[in-house]
């Protein structure tokens, strides 16, 4: 069971629940997968650096997920042909980085609350 | 008087002559890692304003001379600032990015 992170970008014309929908649709295909979910944060519209099939903005969400390694082909199968998904990224989380997350979490948690 | 004697006898046509000879002292402070100092293991592709310190106005990767990160923790940056390109919380190019 390796430890990844999955950042993806939504197109911004989606509407609220389309948006809900297509994370909802990540979230399963992983949890069939027998994916436990460690973090889970949504960074809302955020404009980009450069356009992305010239649109200035995106939707922005992060998983963060403990999971077989066999399941993140066809992750990544379905993200390409999502049309609502501009761009994604997953990477493996090594010791140094899963510390790094867990503090990272903490302190949000902590000045979110505060 | 010696001085000014002394550069005109090496003197060539069109050299530029000096009362005092220069001396710039450059106080080379002495580089260090910030990771190793810190103690940071691992960086974070996500905080794209603490991966600006890389890079220069044009969002292109600066050199370890520097910034004087030792190179173990420059690899890591370069990771970290492309990844964060691909996902657009970094431009590739820019003009005035500070």
């Amino acid at each position: 069971m390796n430890h990844y992170e999955t950042v993806f970008i939504l197109n911004p014309v989606l509407s609220e629940d389309q948006i809900k929908e297509a994370v909802k649709k990540f979230e399963s295909l992983l949890s069939e997968q027998g994916a436990k979910f460690v973090n889970k944060e949504d960074w809302g519209l955020k404009k980009l650096a450069y356009p992305i099939q010239n649109k200035k903005s995106g939707f922005y969400h992060l998983l963060e997920y403990t999971v077989a390694g066999e399941a993140i082909d066809p992750l990544e199968v379905a993200f390409r042909r999502d049309e609502r998904v501009m761009r994604y990224l997953t990477v493996k989380l090594d010791k140094h980085a899963i510390a790094w997350a867990e503090k990272r979490a903490k302190k949000l948690k902590a000045n979110a609350n505060a | 008087m010696s001085k000014i004697e002394e550069q005109s006898k090496g003197r060539k046509e069109g050299e530029i002559r000096y009362l005092t000879p220069l001396n710039i002292e450059t106080n080379t402070k002495k580089k260090y890692c910030r990771f190793k100092r810190s103690g940071i293991k691992y960086v974070d592709y996500k905080d794209a304003d603490f991966l600006l310190n890389f890079v220069n106005e044009q969002g292109k990767l600066l050199p370890r001379r520097l910034t004087g990160t030792s190179l173990k923790y420059q690899r890591k940056v370069s990771v970290a600032v492309k990844r964060a390109r691909h996902l657009a919380l970094m431009p590739y190019v820019a003009d005035m990015l500070k």
